[in-house]
């Protein structure tokens, strides 16, 4: 719990209207996109300047409380939730595109831009924003930068870290400064780099400098359908292998398929077809049409039954609204969804998919494909029922062996959703404790305190974090 | 003190890993990662201060230290697979080795950094020198998806890893990709391949700078079809004007395309011939170590001009590359510490960065790979640099001293 002197300094700053401390209130923050992390902070702040969100920093590294940033909260790995003694600082308020550049192909903006607003903002100037979350209609930059979101788009266009070429931030401690540079050489070591991906516990970004990408003057939208799920992800490694970089590489198996073509979002593709694949190229009119007549080739050498060139806007858009609106669709099979988040190495694609497909099978599970096929980036979704407490250990114990097993193939537990609190288990699987140490210490160079976002991303038995400090919870009444 | 650290060196790893340079300092040449970390150990516990180099073609190995370590000897290609189009390498594999073995299976490592072919791979990392690639493909940091690195007591810490999308932990190396040797010595690194394009050309045009800044800002959406983009001075072409010269891959009817494209606009645009193209990027690459001194700095593409005209007021010339969609600036010549303390202080009031690349000891001492940071910086630089280096033992200057 956060004391009334505290909620009463916050309200001091941001006004009263914008603390949020009321059970009811505090409810609706208690969970992110995760849907098996539930804890309500102590209390909610909701910035609306800059200058409020310093201030609210400075105010909590001198009360000595944790606190958590949050975006739009619509991150898959438990980092947005806090616990209860702990102040939530809601960003979604700073919702300014500040400056655009189109010469320089930048623009500054504050970190509760929603990610689809920006390339809205810069769209008629031939510009966007290319990181593509499937939540790009909610999610925010600020909230790309804490996680270095990934998206459809960055198989060739790079994630969030390769967009963001200058912060503005201010650290746990309320000291303001800046990060990187325009143009994107570091001033210094590359501390941009550092930070993007932290995952809310270096600091706070206060002003977001990315990169916009021009909007590509063609694009073709390949849609091919196979026999097996095998047969797709070997086409997937035969396109990668030939050296054509497509825009997007997207699988999606029978069981997305199908609850993509009963939703709302159906976008017509085949039912019957074991796996669907999504490519896109773009560039020059001339680069679009011989590298998808290249891609073509490929997918039909590789068994493709079928590949359907999009020929309009209209089509491409309805093909690409039932990927990104895969995961909505998921909501019809079962109450719950686990978007689980791996990567491997592309060649490992073909036996990885086989062993999710017999670990599905084991734990009697319903597991739904939909992933980045051609940066290796899997997403196995688990639909199942929280209440159901058996089920519950059966995903959590399904989701681990697939861990494991995509580590062992050389792959690691996260390509874009962040470790958060989901994930924190399955970082000795990928580093060692030299590693696991090391990132502790950079943190708390960032941190010293462990007051921001506490609990998160390395294992606590690695670092001395806020809730492991002797006396700290009762520093917070 | 020299002879004795010889002799620990030796009994640790071997008499063949030793070895003495002309002014007395000795060298070690561990040949494993496990070596080097033994090195390490032994020297952060004797307190022995270190200077790491590759093969010392690039940035000179000439800062004061009881101990020279050298990563020639992990010159292993540990994994290739064109299929993922990963590959995963020692530190010290010259970039020379690296793309002969990359050309047998058809892949190619999207980076021309400027220096000969025997510099090592991690020496391209750990000083994050680009060349005119960059445009197409971006800096160094975006080719390295992982990395193994000894810290300064002996401890291997990674990041990252093999595949090329990964979020597991912070991002630690980003911080290796220019971060000068000073967070630790790279052994291992995992690379992020292309596969060799269907067609590679370059094509030239010739002119004073003004008139080819502007044609490069009229090329529109071409310019974002090229892999590269770059402006040659005179004296890093070899020709009496400066040049323009861009470099598309990919398949050749795309690549032919964009080129029809650049040849009907006006001023005289024209292929370079096959046999001469490499050999024109290889002069780029060469020419920085025809001096002594070489900065780095980073504009937005619409302050290029402002910017060459003022490294050319300050320092003259030189031999200057600049890639004129990017914005990224290298110049090399000769220069005094206040002459670059000077253009530093006037870069900073613009905003751009300016990153002393490479000189002797001495400069570099006196300014700093990075100069004077911004406010807030220094704490968190040093910060990090204790976490790889708790003893402070190893010799590299990042900021200039204060005051």
């Amino acid at each position: 719990m956060i004391g009334p002197s505290a909620l009463d300094a916050l309200a001091g700053i941001v006004g009263p209207r914008w603390v949020r401390h009321r059970p009811a209130e505090l409810a609706t923050f208690a969970m992110d996109g995760l849907p098996t992390r539930e804890s309500a902070p102590g209390a909610v702040v909701l910035p609306g300047t800059r200058q409020e969100v310093v201030e609210v920093v400075r105010l909590l590294h001198r009360l000595g409380l944790p606190f958590v940033a949050r975006g739009a909260g619509t991150g898959l790995s438990g980092g947005a939730v806090a616990e209860p003694g702990t102040v939530m600082l809601t960003l979604t308020r700073l919702n300014r595109v500040l400056r655009v550049d189109a010469a320089a192909r930048r623009a500054v903006v504050e970190p509760g831009v929603v990610n689809a607003r920006l390339t809205e903002a810069v769209a008629p100037l031939g510009l966007h924003y290319a990181p593509d979350p499937s939540s790009q209609t909610a999610c925010t930059v600020g909230g790309n930068v804490a996680e270095n979101a990934g998206g459809p788009h960055c198989l060739k266009y790079g994630v969030t870290t390769n967009h963001v070429t200058e912060l503005e931030v201010v650290l746990p401690d309320g000291s303001v400064t800046r990060l990187g540079s325009p143009q994107g050489e570091p001033w210094g070591p590359d501390l941009v780099g550092l930070f993007v991906g932290s995952e809310g516990m270096f600091g706070v970004a206060l002003e977001i400098t990315v990169r916009l990408v021009p909007v590509p003057p063609a694009i073709r939208t390949l849609l091919a359908d196979f026999g097996s799920v095998r047969a797709a992800s070997e086409a997937v490694s035969a396109v990668i292998a030939s050296g054509i970089v497509p825009a997007a590489l997207e699988m999606m198996d029978q069981a997305c398929v199908l609850a993509v073509e009963d939703s709302i979002y159906a976008a017509g593709y085949p039912r019957d077809a074991e796996a669907v694949l999504l490519v896109e190229v773009d560039g020059s009119a001339a680069q679009a049409e011989a590298e998808a007549a290249a891609v073509g080739a490929i997918l039909e050498r590789h068994g493709a039954r079928a590949v359907r060139v999009a020929a309009d806007p209209a089509l491409r858009a309805r093909l690409w609204q039932g990927r990104k609106k895969a995961f909505g669709a998921m909501g019809r099979l079962a109450p719950d969804l686990a978007v689980q988040d791996a990567v491997v190495p592309r060649s490992a694609l073909p036996d990885i998919l086989d062993r999710i497909a017999e670990i599905r099978q084991r734990y009697g599970l319903v597991i739904s494909n939909v992933f980045h096929a051609g940066d290796g980036n899997l997403h196995p979704n688990i639909s199942f029922d929280r209440r159901d407490a058996d089920q519950a250990a059966r995903v959590h114990d399904a989701s681990h062996e697939i861990m494991a097993t995509c580590v062992a193939a050389g792959g690691s537990i996260s390509g874009e959703h962040g470790v958060g609190t989901d994930k924190l288990e399955y970082m000795e699987l990928v580093f060692d404790e030299p590693s696991l140490t090391a990132m502790c210490d950079v943190r708390q160079v960032f941190d010293p305190d462990g007051r921001a976002n506490p609990g998160k991303v390395v294992p606590v038995r690695s670092c001395r974090e806020w809730h492991a400090a002797p006396g700290a919870r009762e520093r917070v009444a | 003190m020299s002879a004795r650290i010889a002799a620990q060196v030796a009994a640790l790893l071997g008499a063949g890993a030793v070895e003495r340079e002309p002014h007395g300092v000795p060298r070690a040449v561990p040949d494993s990662t496990e070596a080097l970390a033994r090195l390490c150990a032994l020297a952060s516990a004797e307190g022995w201060t270190l200077r790491t180099s590759g093969r010392a073609s690039w940035l000179p190995a000439d800062a004061p230290a009881d101990l020279a370590v050298s990563t020639r000897g992990l010159d292993r290609i540990l994994a290739v697979s064109p299929d993922d189009l990963v590959a995963t390498v020692e530190a010290g594999v010259t970039m020379d080795a690296l793309r002969r073995r990359l050309a047998e299976e058809r892949m190619w490592l999207a980076l021309d950094p400027p220096g000969r072919g025997e510099r090592t791979i991690g020496s391209v990392v750990a000083t994050a020198t680009a060349g005119a690639l960059r445009h197409g493909f971006g800096p160094v940091r975006d080719h390295v998806l992982g990395c193994t690195t000894i810290s300064s007591d002996g401890r291997a810490i990674t990041s990252g890893g093999r595949v090329v999308k990964n979020v597991a932990g912070y991002d630690l190396t980003r911080l290796q990709a220019g971060g000068f040797g000073a967070f630790g010595i790279i052994a291992t690194l995992h690379l992020r391949l292309r596969a060799v394009p269907e067609h590679d050309v370059t094509w030239l045009l010739r002119g004073d700078r003004d008139t080819l800044t502007r044609a490069a800002r009229d090329l529109g959406a071409t310019a974002d079809a090229a892999a590269a983009v770059e402006l040659l001075s005179p004296a890093v072409a070899g020709e009496p004007e400066w040049v323009l010269a861009l470099r598309f891959t990919g398949l050749r009817v795309a690549v032919e395309a964009e080129t029809a494209r650049l040849a009907a606009m006006a001023g005289g645009w024209h292929e370079l011939a096959a046999p001469r193209a490499a050999p024109l990027w290889t002069l780029a690459a060469l020419a920085p170590l025809g001096a002594p001194v070489t900065l780095r700095l980073g504009v937005l593409a619409d302050g290029l001009d402002e910017l060459l005209d003022l490294v050319v007021a300050r320092l003259g010339e030189g031999l200057l590359t600049a890639g004129a969609a990017s914005g990224a600036v290298r110049w090399a010549g000769e220069a005094t510490a206040e002459q670059v303390r000077e253009l530093r202080g006037a870069c900073a009031a613009r905003e751009v960065p300016l990153t002393l690349e490479r000189a002797p000891w001495p400069l570099r001492q006196q300014l700093g790979h990075f100069g004077a940071y911004r406010e807030g910086i220094q704490h968190l630089t040093k910060g990090i640099r204790r976490v790889f280096d708790p003893q402070g033992l190893l010799q590299v200057a990042m900021e200039a001293p204060r005051g």
